[in-house]
């Protein structure tokens, strides 16, 4: 049952490319906008709060569709973005985009619980050992809030492996391009036959999830370890 | 015109509570003396730079960190103010060695073997550097929340009720260092506590503080 197909492989390893981009592309800005939200007050906060959680409560199909009026290849962006050399309508780095968006809410959501655990007081001890606001994020802020800013990634990772619906709507379901486990997975069900390799692409992605689940816990564990100075 | 070596005249209001503070301190240890609640820590706080006064003008050593007349206000990291906390903040994540020489590495200033070898002889603290905040006893970690704040060479030093935590055997082991320290480095000090006995074996010049305001200073025999 288990020799894969060559098709197969592709959505695999496709599937693994995008969510992977779209970690760790999305990563410094999801550290950047966690740390804006922990630790800054600032005119139209709740506002800028309310738009990245968007995703998480809308369907998907309309993220979908909205990020195929703003990226498209006529779209808002689109058009200008093509003329400086990046495409995302119909191509993996499409798919790595919707991946992104869907999985932001989740990534900042972690990451932002993690820095306001920080206790700022270790904060305003580094300031009178000499350390501005850059370097006292650097070196006490973010080390500490490591453990939470990992967690995020994974979080975002499993999120961004598991999207289907804005990313067959955004960049549709061509193999070897846009066709990740989710989307392969959805034709097979829909060909006579399919149902075999359809069940083995489902317990693929559930291997994958886990495998990723366990990382992370792994990871947050030591990170743990080490924040607490044992 | 002969400075003073810290002077400190601040007004800050915090909700309800009013502090209004003027004192001077000299080239010894001058002690914030007065029972818990009475500011003691919010005017440290203010000479560090970590709270913005409403009004006043701090100064040390003649040069202004504050002033509210002239609009001077130098954020905490640049003030270079030795601060020890009632709670040690060491970095959990850092090794001792590292938390010693973060102000150190935060100022730029170049290392300095001779003054890490003999402050860390003088809060014998050589056989804990390897080792992780964590695993420190609160003396242990006082200790060397005393020698981080040294090593960033301060040109002052806060030291806010730095034994509080401990329990009475344990002040008696570490104020010692504290009198040894004084004796050593002749760094100006503020030194902050509620107990009588403490500041009367540290401290040179006492102010004494109720309820935000300055009700009397003078030396130890105010106490």
């Amino acid at each position: 049952m288990f020799a894969l197909s060559p098709e197969e492989w592709t959505a695999i390893a496709l599937s693994l490319r995008v969510a992977a981009v779209a970690t760790l592309v999305s990563l410094p800005l999801g550290i950047a906008v966690a740390w804006l939200l922990a630790r800054k007050n600032f005119p139209g906060k709740s506002l800028l709060n309310a738009f990245i959680y968007l995703p998480l409560v809308l369907p998907p199909v309309v993220t979908g569709y909205l990020l195929l009026i703003a990226f498209g290849r006529r779209g808002l962006f689109g058009e200008w973005l093509e003329s400086v050399g990046i495409v995302f309508s119909f191509r993996w780095t499409g798919a790595a985009l919707a991946c992104a968006v869907m999985s932001f809410p989740l990534m900042v959501g972690a990451i932002r619980l993690s820095i306001e655990a920080v206790d700022r007081k270790l904060e305003d001890a580094a300031s009178t050992l000499g350390a501005n606001r850059v370097w006292t994020l650097i070196t006490v802020t973010l080390p500490l809030a490591l453990p939470g800013i990992i967690a995020g990634a994974v979080l975002a990772f499993a999120r961004a492996l598991g999207e289907f619906g804005a990313t067959i709507t955004f960049v549709s379901n061509i193999p070897g391009e846009t066709q990740t486990i989710s989307a392969a997975i959805y034709t097979l069900t829909q060909v006579p036959g399919g149902d075999a390799q359809a069940l083995r692409l489902v317990v693929i992605a559930v291997a994958i999830s886990l495998l990723a689940l366990i990382v992370s816990e792994w990871f947050g564990r030591r990170a743990g370890a080490r924040v607490h100075g044992v | 015109m002969v400075f003073d070596v810290i002077s400190v005249d601040v007004d800050k209001q915090l909700g309800d509570f009013a502090i209004s503070a003027s004192f001077e301190g000299d080239n010894g240890v001058t002690a914030l003396f007065g029972p818990s609640g009475s500011g003691k820590t919010s005017i440290v706080g203010m000479i560090a730079g970590l709270i913005k006064p409403d009004r006043g003008r701090i100064a040390i050593d003649g040069d202004t960190v504050f002033d509210s007349a002239t609009g001077i206000d130098a954020p905490a990291h640049r003030r270079r103010i030795g601060y020890v906390f009632q709670d040690g903040r060491l970095f959990p994540h850092l090794s001792v060695a590292r938390n010693l020489d973060y102000g150190r590495w935060m100022t730029g200033l170049p290392p300095d073997e001779a003054q890490f070898k003999h402050v860390i002889e003088l809060l014998d603290i050589a056989p804990l550097i390897k080792r992780r905040p964590g695993a420190l006893s609160g003396g242990e970690r006082q200790r060397v929340a005393l020698g981080r704040a040294l090593l960033m060479k301060p040109r002052l030093m806060l030291l806010d009720e730095p034994l509080a935590s401990l329990d009475a055997r344990r002040k008696n082991e570490i104020l010692p260092y504290f009198i040894r320290l004084r004796d050593d480095t002749r760094l100006p000090m503020i030194y902050v506590s509620h107990d009588a006995n403490e500041v009367r074996r540290l401290a040179s010049r006492v102010v004494l503080l109720d309820d935000g305001q300055v009700a009397k200073t003078g030396g130890v025999e105010l106490l």
